[in-house]
């Protein structure tokens, strides 16, 4: 089974999903973080692949490319790295980046090396699933990755189900109108939204992300969904310090004095 | 149409709208309504009446004596540089405030490079009373001060775009971050035949403008409505859209577009997108791309800010694919040249991007009666500085 649906399968809520740029700070962290968040209890990991224009994230991920790009960071040298990735961590990878450098490798041959390395899903926020599914979703399938999809509040209910009917991992639950950035509270409006895809059943689990940076709004995401995705606030994190004790730290913190709903029902 | 877009939004293998979920509600919104409104009836009499009361259109066809003179042969040159504003950007900006006015939006964003798009966006909200923010790169809003300043004028706000190479495809990032983070009452005019389906269909509409005009002229002044050539630049590839789209099912009418090679083209610093892309997707469109082996869009460069954009409008690269366009380059100094001896030839200033297209007249053979017709896309004032210094040091 894919580690993502093991890991659904198992785990009923609290989820913490943690995204970091591969080649940030250092060219050669990719895997030292990946290590460290899975020994300090994240749950997913997702591996951003920089690109050059990334127009679906704020200014802290943006920052993260152009440093991960201009320390050389490339698909190529990521499979590079990846090959202990299995040695290394257990946890479900996810790799999120966008289309275009993913073209250029070649999807077959992205997939391939994604299988190859132990990835077991993709989210390609500027690949809509009406492409995903007339050009990409066969190639997918055949390599078992499970491709992720975003819902906004803006989205429509039929494209929800519409989207849920495509899916077999988890719903990507945008939180808010905006870029990825860190934010300290949700509003009433956000709750709402939570809410009203919380009460829709569908079929998908979902994960909220964009937006949680601390222990405040990961519970209040955990609370309407099966856990949550941080991204932001942990680049800031690894702007200051890398070390495996500030890694564990942060992941603590953001826990917080949780009950621990981690072991199944 | 042959080469009009097909239902998903591809012109042959280019095109579509690869588009953050975020975007989606906005750009469905214009794919399910931009056809209906602007072909109807109380659309068409508002724009084609802003268009001749406003923007001063139709714009002259004019037989260029001397210039024809010169390269024997005739040449027109289809005269945009007098539209309002000073380019045919303003034919877009017009067509897509009305658009936005009649799908209730109350705020409109754009990018600019130059500062003509963001120029023509900015009169158009004032025109309109809307309110307007443009995006413009850090590093064009200090080579472009007095675009910057009539955008201020007008009551537009200029944001700074920092990320980046603080130019005009940052401009563009941002502006789509914007969209992003204001999606209910936000309407993004896009400067050019980029971006995600449907902007590349509505923008060569209503740029085709030109191409209409020039069949009207051209049989009062020739009594054929057909040329030999049309030619025009391509940054994104809206004025070269517009000029050739009435003639893009007529075979024996050759056209000729012309990208910016900068300093050259093996030199690194080109704009020259056919020459030096291939296929990948920015901006939300699949379509040719300057890029590098891993996917990672470059920098192009030339000496003409609204010719400095690593890709083309998709449009073009099938235009281009199909061979239906014939492709040509042109260097800073060729383009420079030619903008110099239309001065003194024919007493226009044309803008930098339309000397590339002037640029051409050197390079093919043309028969004496060939009718030729060049699209001048924009004045020259905005580039005075620019002129100057390349006068001073190429002497
Ligand atoms: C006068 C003029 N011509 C041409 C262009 C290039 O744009 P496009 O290729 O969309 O016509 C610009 C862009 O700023 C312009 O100002």
């Amino acid at each position: 089974m894919n580690r993502i649906n093991k890991l659904f399968k198992e785990r009923e809520g609290d989820i913490l999903s943690v995204y970091f740029t591969a080649g940030y700070p250092q060219l050669d962290d990719t895997l030292k973080i990946a290590k460290s968040l899975e020994e300090a209890g994240a749950d997913l990991i997702e591996i951003g692949m920089p690109f050059s224009d990334p127009v679906a994230d704020g200014p802290t991920i943006q920052e993260s490319n152009k440093k991960a790009l201009d320390n050389g960071m490339s698909i190529k040298v990521l499979f590079d790295q990846l090959k202990e990735l299995r040695k290394e961590v257990s946890m479900p990878v996810i790799l999120m980046g966008y289309i275009n450098p993913i073209l250029q490798y070649g999807v077959e041959q992205f997939c391939e090396s994604c299988k190859a390395v132990g990835v077991d899903g993709l989210i390609i926020p500027d690949l809509p699933i009406a492409e995903y599914l007339k050009t990409h979703k066969t190639v997918f399938d055949k390599y078992d990755l499970k491709n992720v999809f975003l819902v906004t509040p803006q989205t429509s209910v039929e494209r929800i189900l519409t989207i849920d009917q495509h899916s077999d991992s988890f719903i990507y639950m945008v939180s808010s109108a905006g870029t990825t950035g860190a934010k300290t509270a949700f509003s009433e409006e956000n709750t709402k939204y939570f809410k009203r895809i919380n009460n829709m059943g569908l079929a998908n689990p979902t994960l909220i992300g964009f937006g949680i940076s601390n222990s405040e709004t990961f519970q209040q995401a955990a609370h309407y969904s099966r856990g949550a995705i941080i991204g932001s606030a942990f680049i800031k994190l690894l702007a200051t310090s890398k070390e495996r004790d500030s890694i564990s730290e942060f992941v603590k913190e953001i826990r917080g004095k949780m009950q621990d709903k981690r072991q199944k029902k | 149409m042959k080469f009009d877009v097909d239902k998903d939004g591809y012109y042959g293998n280019f095109g579509g709208a690869y588009i953050p979920e975020m975007l989606y509600p906005n750009v469905e919104e214009l794919r399910l309504n931009y056809l209906e409104v602007i072909n109807s009836s109380s659309f068409k009499e508002e724009f084609d009446s802003l268009l001749t009361h406003y923007v001063g259109r139709p714009t002259p066809l004019y037989l260029a004596n001397r210039l024809s003179e010169f390269y024997k042969t005739s040449i027109y040159l289809k005269r945009e540089d007098l539209c309002h504003t000073g380019a045919h950007k303003v034919n877009n900006t017009i067509g897509q405030i009305i658009l936005a006015k009649r799908l209730g939006k109350q705020k409109i964003i754009a990018e600019t490079g130059a500062g003509q798009h963001g120029v023509a966006t900015a009169t158009v909200c004032a025109l309109m009373g809307m309110e307007c923010f443009v995006y413009m790169g850090e590093i064009d809003i200090e080579r472009q001060k007095p675009n910057v300043e009539r955008m201020r004028l007008l009551g537009a706000t200029v944001v700074p775009a920092k990320s980046g190479s603080k130019t005009l495809k940052d401009a563009t990032n941002e502006a789509m971050r914007h969209w992003i983070s204001h999606p209910s009452n936000t309407h993004y005019i896009i400067g050019s035949v980029v971006g995600p389906h449907p902007y590349p269909d509505m923008v060569t509409r209503f740029q085709s403008v030109i191409s209409k005009e020039i069949k009207i002229q051209l049989r009062e002044q020739t009594s054929s409505e057909i040329p030999d050539y049309v030619v025009a630049c391509v940054g994104g590839g809206s004025n070269a859209a517009g000029a050739f789209y009435h003639y893009l099912d007529d075979e024996s009418v050759k056209l000729i577009a012309v990208e910016a090679a900068g300093k050259g083209n093996e030199t690194g610093q080109s704009a020259a997108t056919t020459v030096l892309g291939k296929a990948g997707v920015l901006h939300g469109s699949k379509t040719l791309l300057m890029q590098t082996e891993d996917g990672q869009v470059t920098e192009p460069y030339s000496i003409s800010a609204g010719l400095d954009y690593p890709g083309i409008g998709p449009i073009h690269a099938h235009l281009f694919e199909t061979g239906r366009v014939t492709f040509e380059s042109v260097k800073d100094d060729e383009a420079m040249i030619a903008g110099m001896q239309l001065c003194k030839l024919e007493g226009i200033i044309p803008a930098i991007e339309s000397a590339h297209a002037l640029a051409i007249l050197d390079k093919v053979k043309f028969k004496k009666e060939d009718v030729v017709v060049l699209n001048l896309s924009g004045r020259g004032d905005k580039d005075l500085d620019t002129y100057i210094n390349w006068k001073e040091n190429s002497i």
